[in-house]
């Protein structure tokens, strides 16, 4: 379990469970997880427009997610949040939906994309993993106070001098980055399934700020590395146990809270 | 107008059924998700049905008892996680998508394993609408008379409750009995939709409409009527374009599912061209 080819796909796999953990604090606090979903879903038709015009699948995902999150920040002003990010994330997955069946030989990468494929993670991965694991939560730390207060009173953020609109969208576009680099790591369905379950665990069993992030950050790792481990023993994908052990974390914590 | 054989098609004329039957369905459902902010349950619902496809496809059983199946444990699924607070309601549905996602994930892993087919998840997640067995259809026009029949049945108490609880509640509506109606209301209208265009964009036909129709109708029952419509047209106008398509690039069919997405975002953005209607 612990060979050497497995090695890059434990590091890769906690890089993003510890960005995950600790954007899931804030998506949570934010009530975004529907932005949270959209955004993983809508970068991946940017890898069938890559491998359709030939660039590089990274710029795709990139280009195609912080399309999403123009496209959200815009819509959101004459539109409720909800209807706003569906229309946003169909939008971006039917024109996904033309580059795929355009491309044609694009299929089988369709299912490695949205279920991803983390025992195959290779030393080519580490790089973004690092980026993402390292990069979002500082940058979601040096943000704390606005990204909260603006959640929590955005009356009182705004009187503060906090713009919401701009911290709305800068948080938006940090989802949407580390979804478009963790992708080709791990896939959109455990990218977000690492976002809400442990989070949401975490602060139905502490209201305090700090201690919610760290815990949502613990819960993320717990669960990854035993995803991985049961992916390895049973050869079933990893998606399936990070899905499931996800919400059963998040049963178990308000289990734990009504007794 | 219409290109040679489109009306002689036996898999354009069920296309056309289940589709119409969907569009219909999912414009009156669509209204109320969007009164009650809904969208991501609806969305979440879609995915998880999409776990019901892939199960039915593993275990060899009609695709519609799996998409309805997966789609009516995720609705009471949500139903339960709901917590009372309305806030925090997109988090159920986050809870259930996930473990649904997971499930659909396990599943086409073993039909891949066990039946050694691939390609099931891009049927599953895109559609096939060109492969509706009739025998499906027959069920889809049930489900969907099912759906109709239960507006019909809670239409006032339904509206309300959604329009605005608290009256709801002095009018003596019981939320929570109208809120487990209405997710599988939502359910068999995601599951019609679900097996048509795919499970992802089955999104677009529930909110793209009725956003539309809540942006130009006063009253929400004709909000329903035009949202019906506007599914209908973007549904038919999305197949017609489809078939035709194979005369574009000689042997290649674009998808359904990018037409009729693009008619109802042109829809919804040619609507916002409008004034707004006077509230």
């Amino acid at each position: 379990m612990f060979a050497p080819y497995l090695q890059d796909a434990w590091i890769a796999a906690s890089l993003v469970a510890i960005a995950a953990g600790c954007a899931g604090f804030f998506v949570v606090l934010r009530r975004a997880t529907f932005a949270a979903h959209a955004l993983p879903m809508a970068a991946f038709p940017g890898a069938a427009a890559a491998s359709l015009f030939g660039f590089s699948e990274a710029y795709g995902l990139a280009g195609f997610a912080l399309a999403g999150v123009a496209g959200l920040s815009w819509l959101k002003r004459r539109q409720r949040g909800d209807s706003a990010t569906a229309l946003v994330l169909v939008a971006l997955l039917g024109l996904g939906a033309l580059f795929l069946s355009l491309s044609g030989h694009y299929a089988g990468a369709v299912e490695a994309l949205l279920f991803g494929q983390v025992l195959g993670i290779g030393p080519g991965d580490l790089p973004p993993a690092f980026a993402i694991g390292l990069g979002v939560p500082l940058v979601l730390l040096l943000c704390f106070r606005p990204l909260v207060l603006s959640a929590v009173s955005p009356e009182l953020a705004a009187m503060r001098g906090v713009a919401c609109g701009w911290i709305d969208a800068l948080f938006l576009a940090v989802l949407a980055l580390a979804a478009a680099f963790a992708l080709p790591i791990t896939g959109a369905l455990l990218v977000f399934s690492l976002m809400a379950g442990p989070a949401a665990a975490a602060r139905t069993l502490t209201r305090r700020p700090m201690a919610a992030l760290g815990l949502s950050v613990a819960l993320a790792l717990v669960t990854i590395w035993a995803a991985l481990a049961l992916a390895f023993l049973t050869d079933w994908p990893a998606g399936f146990f990070v899905g499931t052990l996800s919400a059963g974390i998040y049963l178990a914590a308000r289990g734990l809270r009504r007794r | 107008m219409f290109p040679a054989g489109f009306f002689d098609s036996a898999p354009v004329q069920t296309a056309l059924l289940v589709g119409g039957g969907a569009a219909i369905v999912s414009g009156v459902t669509g209204v109320f998700t969007v009164l009650r902010g809904q969208a991501f349950a609806g969305h979440a619902l879609a995915d998880v049905s999409s776990a019901g496809g892939a199960l039915a496809f593993l275990l060899g059983v009609s695709p519609m008892l799996g998409f309805l199946g997966l789609a009516v444990l995720g609705a009471l699924g949500v139903e339960a996680l709901s917590p009372r607070r309305a806030g925090e309601r997109d988090l159920a549905a986050g809870i259930v998508l996930g473990a649904g996602m997971g499930l659909t994930a396990l599943f086409l892993y073993l039909a891949v394993t066990v039946k050694g087919t691939s390609g099931a998840a891009v049927a599953v997640m895109f559609g096939s609408m060109f492969a509706i067995p009739p025998s499906v259809a027959r069920l889809a026009a049930l489900a969907g008379a099912v759906a109709l029949g239960l507006v019909a049945l809670v239409y006032r108490p339904l509206l309300l409750a959604s329009v605005d609880a608290e009256l709801a509640a002095v009018r003596g509506v019981r939320p929570r009995l109208i809120g487990l109606l209405y997710r599988l209301l939502l359910a068999l209208a995601v599951t019609l939709f679900a097996m048509t265009v795919g499970a992802i964009l089955s999104t677009a036909l529930l909110i793209g409409p009725a956003a539309t129709a809540l942006r130009l109708a006063r009253s929400p029952g004709v909000a329903m009527a035009l949202a019906a419509g506007l599914g209908l047209v973007a549904c038919w106008g999305g197949i017609l374009l489809a078939y035709d398509s194979y005369n574009w690039m000689p042997g290649h069919v674009w998808p359904v599912s990018f037409f009729i997405v693009a008619l109802v975002l042109g829809i919804y953005l040619l609507a916002g061209l409008l004034p707004r209607k006077a509230a």
